[in-house]
C-alpha cells in the first residue's frame, strides 16, 4: 500500500496543474497565429479540375448577334479575365494582359462582368484591347455560374475544357511567372525575357 | 485514537450532504448552460427583411428561399449572410437561389450548387467533413474535459472535507491519507468498517504534527 504513497521528500517541482495551462495557452497561440497570417479573402476555387460552365453570351458592342462559349476552344488551352470598368484594380492589372496578347498566341478571352457596354467599349478603347473575345455578361448569371466573387478574376482553361488555375483579385508579373505561366510553355520565355 | 477514528467515520454523514450540495452545483451549472444554448436557438428566427421583393408561387417556396439565403453565404463579404449584405454578388446569388428554386431544385441541390462554386466557405453550418470534424465536435470534447476535471476536483474536496476532522492540516500528511484512502474505498461505503490504515496514517500524523 505504500508503494503508491507520493514522495513526500521531493515532490514534483512543476506540478501539472501549473504547467498544463501553460502548455495549451501556447498551443493555441500558435495555432491562432498562424490563423493571422492567412488571407480569409483567399478563397479556394471549388471548380479547380471540374470541367468549366459553360455559357453562351454576346459579344460586347457586337449587332450582328456574333457569340461566344467556352466550346468554341475545345482543344486549346486559353485564359479567361473577368473584368469590367468599373473596377479599379482591372486597371493596375492590364497592361500585363496587354503583354502577354503582344508577345504570344495565347487565347485570351475577357469576360465582361456586370458592365454598362459603352462604358466596357469606351475602357478598351483607351486602355488597348488584349481579349481575342469579348463575351458580355451583363447580370452575372455567368459569373456566378464560374464562383466568381468580384472583378478582376483569372482562370486558365486546359484542352480538354476544364478549369486548371483560378486566381482572385489582379495578376501581378510574379503571379504569372510563378502560377500562370507554368500552364504556358511560351509565356515563360516571355517573362523571362522581361 | 479511537475517539479520533470514531469522529473520522461520523463524518461520514457530514461529507455525503457535501457531496449532495456538489453535486446540485454541478447540476446547476450544466443545465445553466444547457439552458442558454436552447434560448440561443430559440432566438435565431429566420430574417424578416429581404433586400429585393421576390414572389413566389407558393408560400412554401418563399419560406425555403428566406431560410436559404439567411444559411448561406456571402462570399464577397467575409461575415454577412445573402440574405444581410448589399454586396453585388450576394444579390446575384440570391437571384440565382430564386432561380433554382422555381426550377424545383431542393435545398440541398440548392447549397450543393452553391458549394460545387464557392467552396464551404458558402455555407454558415459547414458539412461534416474530415476537415471540418474538430470543428464540429471540438465543442463536446472540451465539455466532456471540463466535466471530467469538475468531477475529479469534486471527489478531492470530499476527501479532503472527511479528513480535516483528522486535524491533518499539513499538505503532505494530507496527500498521505488521501492515498490510502484511495487504495481503501471500502471506508465510504462501510462507515463502521475498521480501517487498521487509516488509524496507522492518523497515528502517523500525530508523530509528524506533536
Amino acid at each position: 500500500m505504500k508503494k503508491n504513497a507520493p514522495d513526500l521528500k521531493h515532490p514534483a517541482k512543476y506540478p501539472t496543474q501549473y504547467v498544463a495551462p501553460l502548455i495549451i495557452f501556447i498551443a493555441l497561440a500558435m495555432l491562432l497565429g498562424v490563423g493571422l497570417t492567412m488571407n480569409p479573402k483567399e478563397l479556394p476555387s471549388a471548380l479547380i479540375n471540374k470541367p468549366a460552365p459553360d455559357f453562351t453570351l454576346h459579344l460586347l458592342g457586337d449587332q450582328s448577334g456574333n457569340t461566344f462559349s467556352p466550346a468554341d476552344y475545345k482543344g486549346k488551352r486559353w485564359i479567361l479575365n473577368v473584368w469590367a470598368s468599373w473596377c479599379p484594380s482591372c486597371r493596375d492589372e492590364h497592361p500585363l494582359f496587354n503583354h502577354i496578347a503582344q508577345n504570344t498566341d495565347i487565347p485570351l478571352v475577357g469576360l465582361n462582368y456586370k458592365d454598362k457596354p459603352q462604358d466596357a467599349i469606351q475602357w478598351l478603347a483607351v486602355r488597348g484591347n488584349p481579349y481575342r473575345k469579348v463575351p458580355s455578361d451583363l447580370n452575372g448569371d455567368v459569373g456566378v455560374d464560374w464562383g466568381v466573387y468580384g472583378a478582376p478574376e483569372t482562370f486558365v482553361i486546359d484542352e480538354l475544357g476544364r478549369i486548371v488555375y483560378r486566381h482572385a483579385g489582379p495578376i501581378t508579373p510574379q503571379i504569372v511567372q510563378s502560377e500562370i505561366a507554368p500552364f504556358f510553355p511560351e509565356m515563360q520565355s516571355l517573362m523571362g525575357s522581361n | 485514537m479511537a475517539l479520533r477514528v470514531s469522529k473520522l467515520l461520523t463524518d461520514h454523514t457530514k461529507t455525503s450532504l457535501i457531496s449532495i450540495m456538489l453535486r446540485k452545483q454541478l447540476l446547476v451549472l450544466l443545465s445553466s448552460s444547457l439552458m442558454a444554448f436552447a434560448i440561443t436557438l430559440a432566438t435565431q428566427s429566420p430574417a424578416l427583411a429581404v433586400v429585393e421583393v421576390a414572389e413566389f408561387k407558393t408560400p412554401e417556396e418563399e419560406t425555403r428561399y428566406k431560410s436559404l439565403i439567411a444559411e448561406l453565404r456571402c462570399p464577397k463579404c467575409q461575415n454577412q449572410n445573402l440574405l444581410d449584405s448589399d454586396a453585388p454578388i450576394a444579390a446575384d446569388l440570391r437571384r440565382k437561389t430564386r432561380h433554382l428554386i422555381e426550377q424545383g431544385k431542393s435545398d440541398q441541390e440548392v447549397k450543393t450548387y452553391m458549394l460545387e462554386r464557392y467552396g464551404d466557405f458558402v455555407l454558415y453550418k459547414p458539412r461534416f467533413t474530415s476537415a471540418t470534424a474538430v470543428l464540429w465536435l471540438g465543442p463536446f470534447l472540451l465539455l466532456a474535459v471540463v466535466v471530467f476535471m469538475l468531477l475529479g476536483r469534486i471527489k478531492k474536496k470530499q476527501e479532503d472535507e472527511l479528513l480535516r476532522p483528522a486535524r491533518a492540516d499539513d499538505e503532505a500528511t494530507r496527500i498521505k491519507i488521501r492515498n490510502l484512502m484511495s487504495n481503501a474505498p471500502s471506508l465510504a461505503s462501510h462507515p463502521n468498517a475498521k480501517n487498521s490504515d487509516v488509524v496507522d496514517a492518523l497515528s502517523d500524523a500525530d508523530n509528524t504534527n506533536p
